[in-house]
């Protein structure tokens, strides 16, 4: 047939993945106490904690402080934590695509000096993307840079940044400041720093989203000076190279397990001994799950192979934010309650929270008709 | 894990086969009655219907995994022949140490509702009950049917529907379904068999069910391939309507489930070598479940973006819709078989549902 046809050959987790699954519950168990439920708890001690058992930077060389373990080992740690619920902020970002893009693009100086701190729990990254006036079109960047004396001089500011109130550095996408004539490739000039957070010029502000809590940050910077040393990569290279910082951000497997805990006490709700028409809605949830995890496996599977699957990534995140944001709305026809957020009861604190969080899915990490994009696109359709 | 040589040359082989002898014209003479005699012998002659069979029985030992993903490049041909049927036939019957042919077999009851009693008598049988809706049964040289014995499940093998009473059916793709009813019809004693290797009613409906699925997952395919096509192809505004953002949005989305539904197909697939039939059976039910909702959006999308032309006999996506709006109720409605998985986890119990999805 002449048409692509997204590939999501079955694999199946290598023996000593399943032995590291016990050990992840047991470590999970003994720090039961931290799990909690789309809090985006940010715990540097429970950062450094998996960093002690060689769960961050799994997949890296040794030589950088990494573990050399495979895709799939990589893969079971981070679906327990999600499921557990454990607090993966503060290095979260840091392993699944900073950390990669440095091991791509970055100096041996920086591969020296960050991969071990990252990969230790020790060192917090936050993604410098967004801007005011550039969310999906990210080419659109404002923020610009300008060659000076040993270093870089940088104006502009980002938006949506999580965590860069208590995070040390950031990946700042930007666009090296052109003289005079308006440029024709939208994606020329683009440049990538390793930004220290604690630099002078640099103005945090909270941002709180709708639950009143504070992830999410503006960043102002004002002539915010980076030293050479702190280029990522290439000048002008930052289009090819945030590409690949996508990639790696949306082949994770975090894009289907945020609400798995609503579904588990649905469960609880339905009894063991539920109705037809509630034990068909609950099967058809946990049909989409595990052919979600299914797929997920097999990127898994490709990523272990050194590809790229970027089309991949994106039908399991645009399926996968569909299927959670359906989870809420089978809860409220199955087992109707008045949401509350600070409810005494697992269920109805849950699904507040799971109300109020639902929008931010099919956003985060790129919006449903961007990733519909990429599909199209995988499809030779653009 | 990388697809083997020996299922990829299989493959291949079988596409150049159904692309040269399962053409539109065949399959429309097919629902008008014609059962397509030479493409059943140009697929019988590669073995495949029998091939998961030991070899002393004629078969070739071959990988479950393998015949049915021939059974998804059957269903994005959507072949009108009982291939997926002769496979379980003959996998009951050689079990059951019953008579064999390489010609077009049927099996059933194919109905969770339906039941078949056979009773003794002096050295032979009599056979009573119903068994609705059973594929080709008008075309089966031998219909291999599960029944309640005096001890236990008990195999039995036709020679065609004589001494039935037969109501002709077909399936919105014009396939025969046809109800087979029999009071006390009497069978010789070679016939039936005890139930062999796991073969059992409960067996029979799972697999058939996956093969649905599996089937399903093909055409779902072909009705992506030719959405995608006809979208790049069609002028309208004076550009193909694959350049306006809604068509593309709408295309991902097909491409999306139609992934998942292979995918889905394959999480069934994958139970078929475990020999353990509750995992078989909550992974065919995920399966059927989900490649069930994934046809049902799917068709709707594939129509949408073909506009009238898809809606004629002439154009072929009816050829894949049809048999999927059939197909999806098929062994077990998607709805059932949710039923099933629901009741299944909810019985285990809330904590229990992560180690089930996740055990190896």
């Amino acid at each position: 047939m002449a048409v692509p046809i997204f590939r999501f050959d079955p694999v199946e987790l290598p023996p000593e993945a399943i032995v590291l699954r016990h050990e992840v519950r047991a470590f999970i168990k003994e720090h039961q106490h931290l799990m909690g439920f789309t809090r985006g708890e940010f715990n540097r001690d429970f950062s450094r904690a998996m960093g002690k058992r060689g769960w961050i930077g799994m997949t890296w060389p040794k030589q950088y402080g990494g573990h050399e373990r495979s895709s799939f080992e990589r893969y079971v740690v981070i679906e327990e934590m999600l499921v557990a619920g454990a607090p993966l902020s503060a290095h979260y970002t840091g392993d699944r695509q900073s950390g990669p893009n440095l091991l791509r693009f970055g100096t041996e100086e920086q591969k020296q000096f960050f991969l071990p701190k990252i990969a230790a729990g020790e060192l917090t990254f936050c993604i410098g993307m967004s801007e005011p006036n550039s969310g999906s079109d990210l080419a659109g960047t404002r923020t610009r840079a300008v060659k000076v004396d040993g270093g870089y001089k940088i104006n502009g500011s980002k938006l949506w940044t999580s965590n860069a109130h208590r995070a040390d550095y950031a990946i700042l996408f930007c666009k090296m400041a052109q003289e005079g004539q308006q440029e024709l490739d939208r994606h020329a000039g683009a440049t990538q720093f390793l930004l220290p957070l604690k630099s002078p010029g640099i103005d945090i502000r909270p941002v709180r989203n709708l639950l009143g809590e504070h992830h999410f940050n503006e960043v102002f910077l004002t002539d915010v000076f980076v030293p050479d040393w702190l280029l990522l990569g290439k000048e002008r290279n930052g289009w090819n190279q945030v590409t690949s910082e996508l990639s790696f951000e949306r082949s994770a497997p975090d894009r289907f397990l945020v609400f798995f805990q609503v579904l588990r006490e649905m469960l609880r709700m339905a009894g063991p001994h539920p109705d037809r028409a509630t034990a068909a809605a609950l099967g058809r949830l946990v049909a989409q799950l595990a052919t979600l995890r299914s797929m997920s496996l097999s990127i898994a599977g490709m990523l272990q192979e050194g590809l790229q699957p970027n089309n991949e990534s994106a039908v399991v995140k645009d399926l996968g934010t569909r299927y959670e944001q359906d989870i809420p709305v089978v809860a409220r026809q199955l087992f109707p309650t008045e949401p509350e957020l600070e409810a005494a009861e697992t269920y109805v604190s849950m699904i507040a929270r799971a109300t109020m969080n639902a929008p931010r899915l099919s956003i985060q990490g790129g919006t449903r008709e961007i990733l519909r994009g990429i599909i199209a696109r995988g499809l030779g359709l653009r | 894990m990388v697809m083997r040589d020996e299922t990829r040359m299989l493959l291949e082989s079988m596409g150049r086969l159904f692309d040269d002898k399962c053409t539109k014209q065949i399959v429309d003479l097919a629902e008008k009655g014609s059962f397509p005699d030479e493409l059943w012998r140009a697929v019988s002659e590669t073995g495949v219907p029998l091939a998961a069979l030991p070899e002393s029985e004629g078969g070739a030992d071959a990988e479950w995994s393998d015949l049915y993903a021939v059974l998804r490049v059957a269903g994005r041909y959507a072949a009108p022949i009982p291939l997926a049927e002769t496979m379980l036939a003959g996998w009951i019957a050689a079990a059951a140490g019953l008579e064999l042919t390489d010609q077009p077999m049927t099996v059933g009851p194919v109905r969770a509702g339906d039941r078949l009693t056979l009773e003794r008598d002096g050295n032979g049988w009599r056979l009573s009950g119903r068994a609705s809706r059973l594929p080709y049964a008008r075309c089966a040289r031998r219909i291999v049917l599960l029944a309640d014995g005096p001890d236990g499940e008990m195999a039995v093998a036709l020679d065609g529907t004589a001494g039935a009473e037969k109501t002709e059916g077909r399936n919105m793709a014009g396939e025969p379904r046809d109800t087979l009813s029999f009071s006390g019809l009497r069978l010789a004693a070679d016939t039936a068999a005890p139930v062999r290797g796991g073969t059992t009613r409960a067996a029979l409906y799972r697999r058939g069910a996956l093969a649905r699925a599996t089937m399903m997952s093909g055409a779902l395919e072909r009705a992506m391939d030719l959405a995608v096509t006809y979208a790049q192809e069609r002028q309208q505004f004076g550009r193909p309507i694959s350049k306006f953002q809604a068509v593309q949005q709408n295309l991902a989305v097909l491409a999306g489930q139609t992934a998942a539904a292979v995918a889905a197909a394959n999480v069934g697939i994958e139970s078929l070598s475990r020999n353990d039939a509750e995992a078989e059976e909550f992974r065919v039910a995920i399966a059927k479940t989900r490649v069930g909702d994934a046809a049902t959006l799917a068709c709707e999308i594939a129509h949408q973006v073909h506009g009238a032309i898809g809606f004629t006999q002439e154009y072929a996506l009816q050829l894949a819709t049809r048999r999927l709006w059939s197909w999806r109720e098929e062994f077990g409605a998607d709805v059932e078989w949710a039923a099933r998985l629901g009741t299944f986890v909810c019985a285990r119990g809330a904590d229990e549902l992560w180690p089930t999805l996740s055990a190896p």
